[in-house]
């Protein structure tokens, strides 16, 4: 009897070519594999949104499976012994199961809450990194666009995600967003009652948050988040200029297997902060603020950090209100709708108004340092200086406290900072792009300051510079243009000297012997012969 | 692994004959990244000899990165299962359950990562790789081809010819968009549908045609001596659930004015013709929701007489009809008329006679 033997090592091979037959994938899979990557630190920050999403979407699954958000009446008789006796809804009964009752379910609580904050600032922060470098400019414009989306969406997802537990807190929170639904001309009175089913707060508010927080949301979030990744993918990453770098290529990495084992690596280290975040320091103890009673508010409880800026122009916005033909317009209608309107359209339409000013149609792969655009990077410091001033006003009534001002010193401070603090970030941050290029020309022009002090015959004294280029006939050095790529500063660079030794306590490695001058070591990327020149794109 | 020196010499643009057996595995690598349009420009070892001490020393440090990852899992599970993780009050093992949740998840974590980026860094070959960019506008070609596949398409449903069709589809489809709007449409609700805005648990129309009590959150009721001179307290309508949430527009603060402040206020209830004859001896009570934002106006200020909202530091100024003088608040805090029934305790004589609470539109 013939015996058909399993040849193992064969196996794969084999199975390989079965899936290719009815998938036909070689081709693709292999181009997807072979995808190149670019390498710099602040490509990282958009990572970190994504891989704190991951985890808010692992951890928030977790708590739905106990949640109950229902406004139902109790009475607390649970672990919790301080607050047992008490009447609250089931929602915030639930919550605190959550916390003490079910093993773990703490931990998942923190763990959910440290990674929304997580993801909020890292959304801020890649977005001040996209804004600064000129990332967002053709043909990248639709992608900046998903990302300020992005940010709203997030901010809701947070907002009814900390109103669910119904404890002091979000039922405060809640109230005022109620009143901010009210201040809406015309409308604003029939838009709040819908929402709420009638009367602040009513029995269907919760439950409609519920299913906005775990279905609705999320879906628009990892429908946009994929949008977002899969034009990554199609445009590919913008790259800083540099050797062999330009407009029509991409410089870095390839997919597999370097950058995927980097980006898994590093998705476990931004999973573990968020573990040791949640494990160790404590977020919405919602059995101290207590369930949200209409009569109490908890004093100094804060919105999480990135609502903290509407609060803030909320507190500043003077007592202005208008009444025409027995109508009112109420004052918070402008700090809280008419702002995120104004604060949501600006941004999106950025791209188009820059290029539009500047008459630019073409499309920019390689990004800009901050520096080469002056007006740009003075207009984004104008707009975060705008956002500091916002949100310390949120916080101003800790600030007085701990610091002993009046509170109303504060808020006339921010009144005035509101004014005042943006113009003159504007006039800094440009005035230090324009310094910041000049130090880089100097550099060009004169080469590199060695710290050697040399005295002149008639007692003077100069510093010798070692030029970046070539001597001429004459000796003196060749220009060298303006590229918007750095520039080196410092002997090591140019390996003229020791270069710094790495080791934080001890020496990790032995210093390298220098380099000779007249021997330039090879550059690691030698560019191919007949590419175009190497410009910032602009 | 094979270096890239190692590789059998072709030229740029001819493709390699991949059975070729004196290929490399890493020239087929590299031929095939040539074809998805990526060069491979620089690809060095990180340890050219192999088995030195250097790599041992990297490879150990790896496994004991992978190594610590399995005792902190282990560690994860022993403390999720055994440890006594139940809440007491006071410092005791309870306390500790989180925390400890929390460092050996998060050093698991770390050690995995750790081990991945170490080896990606310290192992795997450095590479340089250069991809040609194929974007911007299609060809020409390709463009009117598509263009006039789309355009063919409105041909032939030819909706210029035929007008009838044209009419028919937009008076058919036109209601079909209104199903889901009704549909959502029952979300709707009247704010004017029991005047929900104008009227509190203080409506002697809703409790029969009684005048309601004021009580405290306990439910007792409250007479005039119970509140010394300077004190307030918060009041609720004494109806059944007066103090909870279903009533979240009636939480009332109840003063006892000292003699000099309840005089001024009474030279001042003037300014406010509706508030006159509100008072009742040396007690006021102003409405205890923001007309802000709804907070409940809670930080009474005994010196100044200013009533704090901690929202957005609204203050209102008590013997002045509870005028807003700082703050985004442009509206005084509505007064409860109040009164003594016969029993001794208080009333209110009317429900509040205007809105409480945050403006709106129609809020004249
Ligand atoms: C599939 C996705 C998600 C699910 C299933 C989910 C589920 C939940 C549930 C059931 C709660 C209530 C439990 C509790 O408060 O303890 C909650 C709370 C919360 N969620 Fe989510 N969530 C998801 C995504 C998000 C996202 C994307 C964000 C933020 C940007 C977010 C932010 C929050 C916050 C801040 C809380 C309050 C946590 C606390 O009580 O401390 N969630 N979520
Ligand atoms: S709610 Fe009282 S000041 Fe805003």
């Amino acid at each position: 009897m013939k015996r058909r033997k399993l040849d193992l090592a064969a196996l794969p091979a084999k199975s390989a070519e079965e899936v290719d037959a009815r998938l036909t994938v070689a081709t693709p899979l292999r181009r997807l594999l072979n995808k190149v990557f670019p390498d710099h630190w602040s490509f990282l920050l958009g990572e970190i949104a994504l891989y704190s999403f991951i985890v808010l979407l692992l951890s928030g699954t977790y708590l739905a499976l106990f949640f109950d958000p229902s406004m139902e009446e109790v009475v607390y008789d649970g672990a919790y012994s301080p607050l047992r006796g008490i009447g609250m809804s089931r929602a915030f009964e639930s919550a605190l199961e959550l916390s003490f009752e079910v093993r773990g379910g703490l931990f998942m609580r923190q763990m959910h809450h440290w990674a929304a904050l997580l993801f909020m600032a890292a959304i801020v922060v890649h977005m001040f990194r996209v804004f600064f470098t000129g990332a967002f400019r053709k043909p990248r414009e639709l992608n900046w666009i998903i990302g300020s989306l992005l940010f709203w969406i997030g901010f809701l997802a947070g907002f009814t995600g900390y109103g669910l537990p119904d404890d002091a807190l979000s039922g405060t929170g809640l109230r005022i967003a109620h009143a901010i639904m009210l201040s809406i001309p015309v409308i604003g009175s029939w838009v709040a009652s819908s929402f709420f089913g009638g009367e602040f707060p009513g029995t269907v508010i919760v439950p409609r948050m519920y299913i906005a927080h775990v279905l609705l949301i999320p879906g628009v979030l990892l429908g946009l988040i994929s949008a977002h990744m899969g034009l990554l993918v199609k445009q590919k990453h913008t790259q800083w200029p540099g050797p062999g770098r330009t407009n029509d290529n991409v410089v870095g990495v390839r997919m597999f297997p370097g950058f995927a084992a980097k980006a898994g690596g590093f998705f476990m280290i931004v999973f573990a902060v968020i573990a040791l975040m949640a494990g160790l320091f404590q977020i919405n103890p919602i059995w101290i603020f207590g369930p949200y009673q209409a009569a109490t508010v908890s004093s100094a409880s804060q919105p999480d950090w990135y609502v903290m800026f509407l609060d803030g122009s909320t507190r500043l916005m003077p007592p202005w209100e208008i009444r025409l033909f027995g109508y009112t317009l109420p004052p918070l209608f402008w700090p809280t709708v008419a702002l995120p309107g104004v604060l949501t359209m600006l941004p999106l339409l950025y791209p188009f108004i820059e290029a539009r000013f500047l008459k630019d149609n073409q499309a920019h792969h390689l990004l800009q340092r901050p520096r080469d655009v002056p007006t740009r990077t003075a207009l984004g410091a104008m707009a975060v200086a705008f956002w500091a001033v916002l949100t310390l006003s949120g916080g101003n009534d800790v600030i007085a406290e701990q610091f002993h001002i009046s509170l109303n010193a504060m808020t006339w401070a921010g009144r005035i900072g509101l004014i005042v603090v943006p113009p003159l970030a504007y006039y800094i941050a440009y005035r230090v792009c324009l310094a910041l290029q000049q130090h880089d020309r100097e550099v060009l022009a004169h080469g590199v300051e060695t710290g050697i002090i040399k005295r002149l015959p008639d007692g003077g004294f100069v510093e010798i510079h070692q030029p970046l280029a070539p001597l001429d006939a004459h000796g003196h050095p060749e220009p060298l243009e303006y590229l918007g790529a750095p520039v080196p500063k410092k002997m090591n660079r140019l390996g003229a000297l020791l270069p710094t030794v790495r080791g934080f306590f001890y020496p990790i490695e032995k210093p390298a012997p220098p380099v000779r001058l007249d021997q330039p070591s090879e550059a690691p990327v030698s560019p191919a012969p007949a590419r175009s020149e190497i410009t910032t794109g602009s | 692994m094979s270096g890239a020196d190692t590789q059998v010499r072709h030229g740029n643009d001819e493709a390699v004959d991949v059975s070729d057996p004196r290929l490399s595995r890493f020239d087929l690598v590299r031929e095939g990244a040539r074809r998805d349009g990526v060069e491979i420009v620089h690809y060095a070892p990180r340890f050219p000899v192999p088995g030195t001490k250097a790599e041992k020393r990297v490879e150990r440090t790896i496994a004991l990165f992978f190594m610590l990852t399995g005792l902190f899992a282990t560690a994860f599970v022993v403390i999720f299962v055994a440890w006594h993780w139940e809440w007491h009050p006071g410092n005791n093992a309870g306390s500790w359950f989180t925390p400890l949740l929390g460092v050996s998840l998060a050093l698991m974590l770390f050690c995995v990562g750790a081990a991945i980026i170490v080896f990606a860094k310290k192992l795997l070959p450095e590479e340089v790789a250069v991809q040609e960019r194929h974007d911007g506008a299609s060809p020409r070609d390709e463009q009117v081809l598509t263009g006039a596949t789309l355009l063919n398409m409105a041909d032939e449903a030819g909706l210029g010819r035929r007008p009838l069709l044209k009419g028919a589809i937009a008076l058919g489809l036109a209601p079909v968009a209104a199903v889901p709007l009704v549909a959502l449409g029952g979300m709707i609700d009247d704010p004017h549908d029991e005047d929900m805005y104008h009227k509190t648990g203080f409506d002697p129309e809703a409790n029969g045609g009684n005048k309601v009590r004021l009580m405290r959150e306990n439910l007792t009721p409250v007479r005039p001596e119970e509140i010394s001179a300077g004190g307030q307290i918060t009041v609720f309508p004494a109806i059944p659930h007066g103090a909870t949430n279903q009533h979240a527009d009636s939480p009332t603060l109840l003063i006892h004015l000292r003699q000099t402040d309840a005089d001024e206020l009474r030279r001042n209830l003037g300014h406010v013709p509706i508030n006159e004859g509100d008072m009742y001896g040396n007690y006021v009570a102003y409405s205890k929701i923001c007309t802000h934002a709804g907070c409940p106006a809670s930080l009474y200020e005994q010196q100044t007489n200013r009533l704090l909202c901690p929202c957005h530091q609204s203050q209102f100024s008590i013997t002045d009809n509870a005028r807003p003088v700082f703050g985004p608040a442009t509206r005084r805090l509505p007064m409860l008329p109040l009164e003594v029934d016969s029993e001794g305790f208080f009333v209110a004589k009317s429900d509040f006679e205007v809105p409480i609470g945050p403006g709106f539109w129609e809020r004249a």
